[in-house]
């Protein structure tokens, strides 16, 4: 810092005094460290407003701030599962409403699409269900699998088509088959509602014939 | 969300925010946002994370990361966001649903059909002020308005059928045994909010024609009616509040959280279907604008003069654009006709006022014109500078004393000066002067110019003028607002994440005491599960509340400050 001093003024290409150094003063330090986290404050800060209004904005604050979180608008992260279930926690479980979104006034990529395995999903419960039937016994089981392996793949095969000529139908017999679906749908909310209200599992449609009759598959989704 | 086709959209994608243009497509009502976009295009760090503890404290995490990741980037469409924020594509859906129902995201069809989804910075950072807009509501039109404005922010747009049903339902259960809320009441007041521009329709998706050939389009195109914004549909609501308890078997009260929904959906079409509703906060604005404008002219007047501006603010409330520089031109004949009718002040008297005010070197009030007894005007653009001039000179003064504070008049008022002037004119010794003057200089609240005699720019043969360049300023201190208020957040969830075991713990104790007086017990056994929580645990608690009591006021009060510097900037730079 010395030679700030004395000679080293020569460094400067203006007039220090004008900066407000009398000759012959010592420079401050450079500074090399940041500046403190917290620096002291000279003055105090003015105590906050107070007032009925005030509290009553205070109060409206923190209740919006808890009314937001059970809103089924928050999204929630999976939670971490907890080793013991709290007693107390069923008190304090809230139902979140529900929440179907007018998909007339949102882009139709927004729409869930689970047209695929909605169809999977009802033929796989039909297999588990037959195959439990059979199950019982174990003989039957035995013949069964000897069944199968005469026949090998082509009993696969016939399954295939027939599905596929059922989904033929499906679709050929139009309006009729609406109502099929939304009496399907009833019970399958139900199942999957136990779970968690997910967004995809309660959609069965997929976008393409949509704008038509909007109104009667729009309640379907929910959030 | 409203202007989402007339948006002008970013030539460039994944740059960053400064080099975002936005271009209106010249349809009228959509230019203002478009404008006020352009001003509050470039986000900063600060306002990026504000916007993020916010999002986050209403939305949840999800949401959170697509919408700062939307505000950072700019428009994307579905896609991208998916895969940039590694988010699987129904929660990104999910998110953007809900950032779009609450008026936080816009979309566009761009070409080949693709949807891109744009964040609206100004509108998320207006989540703060939330309780404030309740509370306005509350003051003008009493709970029921509160509650209308409330559910309307809560759940972004409803339909006004939905929100007089809601609210009559919770204004039911707050009242008596046996008196309800009766659904014509809560209609009333949902008009008059709307007759006063508080509450506002939506774009509407207007019906398409089926014969229309082709593919529907990937997104509706939303338009604005400005004849129809504030046009109430006829509705014949007829009946009561219910109680949750009775509605458990009614069906169209709260849906219980496993009903199946098609029983309560389709048992009666929905009158207004389609017709949403948002709360207009420019219309909250303008009411605050006009409450600081008043409140500035009673300080420095009287409390006469006050109600004079107040009466001439009221009269053009309707008639002037929020964003309008000066109000409609009115006579002085007008205004002692609107004057409130416990105002006994005569014509006389009020001629007086109106040309001491149009006197008041401030500018509040100027005059226009000489017929019909003298026009007179409200320059809202001066007001504002001078709100924000005051606020730019209160913090001076308390952040640097209040002989900082008369340099910084000095500077404000003499516009340009040379160091040794400042020194001279604030009769503050040269030493102490100077490092006042750099110590404001370094913190940005004065400036320095430099005016060069000659081209080589050498420093003894130039001049350094201090002045105060208020648009600066008031950015550079709207910024620390911003920052301010993300520390406030951010300690407050520190607080209570600290505390979050003994929080959980007098919650359960609370949610037991609750069920267990519900169902009837003892006297003592309450007592016996109060005494759960320990006399230390109850004062940390106490200790607790008093901070985040603490915190959430400074929030709610910094905000204050941030809608003043804000409508100023505004509508400074609407000016340029």
């Amino acid at each position: 810092m010395a030679g700030n001093k004395g000679r080293g003024r020569a460094a400067y290409t203006f007039n220090i005094e004008a900066v407000g150094f009398s000759r012959g003063e010592k420079l401050p330090d450079v500074v090399l460290k940041p500046p403190p986290l917290f620096p002291d404050t000279d003055y105090k800060p003015v105590p906050l407003r107070t007032g009925e209004g005030e509290d009553y904005m205070l109060a409206l604050k923190q209740e919006l701030r808890e009314t937001m979180k059970r809103m089924p608008y928050f999204m929630e992260t999976p939670e971490e599962k907890q080793d013991i279930e709290r007693y107390s926690k069923r008190y304090m479980k809230v139902y979140k409403e529900e929440w179907v979104p007018d998909w007339r006034r949102l882009p139709r990529e927004m729409m869930p699409t689970k047209k695929c395995k909605k169809a999977g999903h009802k033929s796989k419960k039909a297999k588990v269900t037959g195959q439990g039937t059979s199950l019982t016994n174990p003989a039957d089981v035995l013949k069964k699998i000897e069944e199968l392996e005469k026949r090998g793949d082509g009993e696969k095969s016939d399954e295939e088509n027939e599905e596929k000529e059922g989904s033929k139908e499906k679709s050929k017999e139009g309006d009729d088959d609406e109502e099929d679906d939304a009496a399907e749908q009833e019970e399958y909310d139900e199942e999957e509602q136990e779970e968690e209200n997910d967004y995809i599992n309660s959609y069965f449609e997929d976008g393409d014939d949509f704008g038509a009759d909007s109104d009667d598959n729009m309640d379907e989704a929910t959030y | 969300m409203r202007g989402e086709g007339a948006r002008g959209r970013r030539s460039n994608r994944g740059g960053k925010q400064a080099g975002r243009k936005l271009r209106s497509q010249g349809r009228d009502a959509r230019a203002p946002r478009a404008a006020a976009l352009r001003l509050l295009s470039t986000m900063t760090q600060a306002e990026i994370k504000l916007c993020s503890l916010l999002l986050q404290e209403h939305f949840g995490e999800i949401v959170e990361k697509i919408g700062v990741h939307l505000i950072r980037t700019g428009s994307q469409p579905l896609r991208v966001i998916a895969h940039d924020t590694g988010t699987s594509l129904d929660q990104v859906k999910k998110a953007l649903c809900v950032l779009i129902q609450h008026n936080l995201v816009i979309y566009q069809v761009h070409k080949r059909g693709v949807v891109e989804y744009e964040a609206q910075c100004s509108r998320v950072l207006h989540m703060l002020r939330y309780p404030r807009y309740i509370y306005t509501a509350k003051t003008l039109y009493s709970d029921t308005g509160e509650l209308i404005v409330e559910e309307l922010l809560l759940n972004g747009k409803m339909t006004m059928s939905a929100v007089v049903k809601k609210v009559a339902d919770r204004l039911t259960e707050t009242m008596e045994d046996g008196k309800t809320m009766d659904y014509a009441e809560v209609s009333n007041t949902f008009v008059r909010l709307a007759d006063t521009h508080f509450v506002q329709r939506c774009p509407f998706v207007p019906a398409t024609e089926n014969s229309d050939p082709g593919p529907p389009p990937p997104a509706p195109t939303l338009v604005i009616n400005e004849k129809d914004m504030y046009l109430v549909p006829k509705l014949s609501l007829i009946g009561k509040g219910k109680r949750r308890r009775s509605s458990d078997e009614d069906a169209t009260g709260e849906p219980k959280a496993k009903r199946p929904k098609h029983i309560a959906d389709n048992k009666e079409p929905i009158p207004d279907d389609g017709i949403y509703w948002q709360a207009n906060l420019d219309r909250f604005h303008q009411h605050f604008r006009d409450q600081g404008i008043v409140s500035a002219v009673a300080n420095r007047m009287d409390q006469t003069s006050s109600e004079i501006v107040r009466t001439m603010l009221r009269m053009s409330e309707i008639t002037t654009p929020s964003n309008a520089p000066f109000t409609q031109p009115l006579s002085s004949n007008e205004i002692f006709r609107s004057l409130p009718v416990g105002y006994n002040i005569s014509k006389q008297v009020l001629d007086q006022y109106l040309t001491l005010l149009a006197d008041d070197p401030l500018e509040f009030v100027g005059k226009s014109g000489d017929s019909g007894g003298g026009m007179y005007v409200i320059n809202l653009h001066k007001a504002l500078g001078s709100l924000a001039t005051a606020t730019l000179e209160s913090v001076v003064q308390e952040r640097f004393g209040s002989r900082c504070a008369r340099i910084f008049r000095l500077v404000l008022q003499k516009k340009h000066l040379e160091q040794k002037q400042v020194e001279d004119f604030a009769m503050i010794p040269a030493k102490e002067a100077k490092d006042m003057l750099y110590k404001m200089l370094s913190e940005n609240f004065i400036s320095l110019q430099e005016i060069p005699k000659t081209p080589d720019h050498a420093p003894s043969r130039t001049f350094y003028l201090y002045t105060v360049n208020i648009l600066s300023a008031a950015r550079m201190l709207l910024h620390r607002c911003y920052k301010s208020i993300a520390n406030l957040i951010e300690r407050r969830q520190f607080e209570t994440k600290e505390n979050k075991r003994l929080l959980e713990k007098s919650q359960r104790v609370e949610a037991i005491i609750a069920s267990m007086q519900a169902t009837g017990a003892e006297e003592a056994q309450l007592q016996e599960i109060e005494e759960m929580i320990t006399a230390p645990e109850r004062q940390q608690l106490e200790t607790l509340k008093r901070n985040v009591n603490k915190l959430d006021a400074s929030e709610i009060q910094v905000d204050e400050t941030i809608f003043l510097l804000e409508s100023y900037i505004e509508s400074t730079m609407k000016r340029q």
